[in-house]
């Protein structure tokens, strides 16, 4: 005992963590690994979003305090047509966006696995749009979509006869067209998650079913797609959270009139930039992202039941 | 007769993948391709071209010129974009590889209480969109001074629960005979972890570092929040400004979005190989 307390004079830092068990010291590293990250998610992600709920309920312009008003932000936002505009078009992002690009990415996906000759080359093709900035990519599209003489797609449509296109001026058109942006953007992405699905399935079901003289379209019903459900519920989950979350595109496609014409492509998060950053009415664009988590996390626990009822 | 049966049936379809249908397939497939990377094409051409030959719906330019260059990197805007968001993303990139191996590591790799807890703690921040905590991180910002500074923009990402998950699957992987015979020869616990256990997760930290990198490079929503003037802009906030004053010069936005392009292509180019097997990672993982 003694010598324990020399030694502890001596050398003490070393003594003490001598005397140490194996499971305290491994103890005391684990929470010194983990002290920062813990700090990080407290005070980064978690006290923000309490503090995202508890902004919901207060009406806030960043000079005066927060003034506590219940839940009238919320009635506020049900009887705001702006609202309920932005709501289709968030959800018209997804409806048509989602099985579009995940047919036309399942269909490259499984003819591109086929493909020997220049593989690489062309799954690069496909791929490369994905690896752009959104912010750049949205003015090219934008340049495309212009009118006569300008835009390219207008410059090809007159060349070959047809009547020039309106585009991003329409109220019709301008959602659609930014939203052929998003889809070709992702596209790669999920062509790319597709072919590795693909690659998973074990080459001896499809060997099998040949000899069992099932033809492609039913190899493709019966065992292609029923193996790959697990990675389509990702991608559509994936791409349904990437469109319920567009901004990029529609802020760069639209910045004289964000969101515009008359608001007929602006999405939720457009909405809640604006009210935030724009009118700074703080309050009533938090409860705009409760709304928003909520509509998130129904997508997700949607996803968590497909997958539990396989 | 079995056996001679099956080689039959290979091959017939053999001789099958030879066919015209693969030919049809292939070019269906080629033209696809191409006409997925034209918007790319257009904007280089664009790049190159005077602003009277915009119109011009000729995809190689009929005198080539790098003016344009010249004019938007001699303002050196551009430059200092670039710079930031470099700087940007590889110091959320490299804060990233840290922590995330960090604390999946620590999660994987050690018993205590409370393990299963912290991760179910950071793996529910996963359900949490940026946009419902970017009012609470810019009045953070604001109150702290962090408006228009690099540790601004970067603060918020700094850790993922994404990475973390991620890091967690693989070090799940790594035997625990290695660690324990690193323990016996007096390694303390950080060394293990950096020395021994990192090494054998390569794969999956390039393609954490990859998908970091891409994602924080490209980043539009929080950047544009957080900044306010032009010297701390990243390079897509950067962009989407001068974009808007050039709106009528349609080869200067085309010149600048290139520049914003470039850098990610070539990166691409490098790395092919590690990028498209680490989206497949972090997609079956995820």
């Amino acid at each position: 005992m003694t010598s324990a307390v020399s030694a502890s004079g001596t050398v003490e830092p070393s003594g003490t963590w001598n005397r140490l068990s194996i499971g305290q010291k491994r103890l005391i590293w684990v929470w010194t690994f983990l002290a920062l990250p813990v700090v990080f998610y407290v005070v980064i992600r978690f006290y923000p979003t309490v503090q995202a709920f508890w902004l919901s309920f207060t009406d806030w312009d960043l000079l005066r305090p927060a003034q506590f008003i219940g839940i009238e932000n919320y009635t506020k936002l049900y009887n705001d047509p702006l609202f309920w505009q932005v709501f289709r078009n968030t959800f018209a992002y997804l409806i048509i966006g989602t099985p579009i690009s995940l047919v036309i990415s399942f269909a490259v996906a499984y003819y591109l696995d086929r493909v020997r000759f220049m593989h690489g080359f062309i799954r690069a093709l496909y791929f490369l749009p994905f690896l752009t900035t959104a912010a750049a990519m949205a003015w090219v599209w934008r340049w495309f979509y212009q009118p006569p003489p300008i835009g390219i797609i207008n410059g090809f449509l007159g060349v070959t006869g047809l009547p020039a296109q309106p585009f991003l001026r329409s109220t019709e058109q301008a959602l659609p067209a930014i939203m052929v942006t998003a889809i070709w953007a992702g596209l790669g992405f999920q062509i790319i998650i597709f072919m590795a699905g693909l690659r998973a399935i074990p080459q001896t079901y499809y060997e099998a079913a040949r000899i069992d003289g099932l033809g492609e379209w039913a190899i493709l019903r019966k065992i292609t797609l029923p193996l790959l459900k697990p990675t389509t519920v990702f991608l559509v989950v994936f791409s349904s959270i990437g469109f319920l979350r567009i901004f990029d595109q529609v802020y760069n496609m639209t910045s004289n009139d964000p969101g515009g014409p008359l608001n007929t492509t602006k999405p939720l998060v457009l909405m809640i930039y604006q009210t935030a950053f724009s009118s700074f009415n703080m309050g009533y664009a938090a409860a705009q992202t409760v709304v928003l988590f909520t509509i998130l996390l129904i997508v997700s626990l949607l996803q968590l039941w497909v997958l539990r009822t396989r | 007769m079995t056996a001679t049966a099956a080689t039959n049936t290979e091959l017939r379809l053999n001789s099958a993948s030879i066919r015209p249908g693969r030919v049809l397939t292939w070019t269906l497939l080629f033209i696809g391709g191409v006409l997925m990377i034209t918007p790319l094409l257009f904007m280089f051409s664009t790049s190159l071209k005077t602003a009277g030959q915009v119109y011009d719906l000729r995809l190689i330019p009929a005198a080539p010129t790098f003016d344009n260059y010249l004019k938007v990197l001699s303002d050196g805007r551009f430059m200092r974009w670039f710079f930031n968001s470099t700087l940007v993303a590889v110091c959320v990139t490299l804060s990233n590889v840290f922590f995330d191996s960090l604390v999946g590591y620590t999660l994987a790799k050690f018993q205590f209480r409370g393990r299963y807890l912290i991760f179910i703690a950071i793996l529910s921040t996963l359900m949490i969109p940026t946009e419902m905590l970017v009012i609470p991180w810019y009045l953070m910002s604001a109150q702290l001074g962090w408006i228009d500074s690099y540790w601004g923009i970067m603060f918020p990402g700094m850790m993922t629960a994404f990475g973390t998950f991620l890091m967690k699957q693989f070090f799940e992987t790594v035997p625990d005979d290695f660690l324990e015979a690193a323990r016996v020869d007096g390694l303390n616990e950080f060394t293990i972890w950096w020395k021994i256990a990192m090494p054998m997760v390569a794969p999956a930290i390039s393609a954490l570092a990859i998908f970091t990198f891409l994602g924080n490079w490209t980043a539009f929503f929080w950047p544009l929040i957080v900044t306010n003037s032009r010297e701390l802009y990243t390079l897509p906030v950067g962009l989407s400004s001068f974009a808007v004053e050039q709106s009528i010069q349609w080869e200067m936005i085309m010149t600048g979005a290139a520049l914003a392009t470039i850098p990610t292509l070539l990166v691409f180019l490098v790395l092919q190989r590690y990028i498209v097997r680490g989206v497949m990672l972090a997609g079956l993982k995820g």
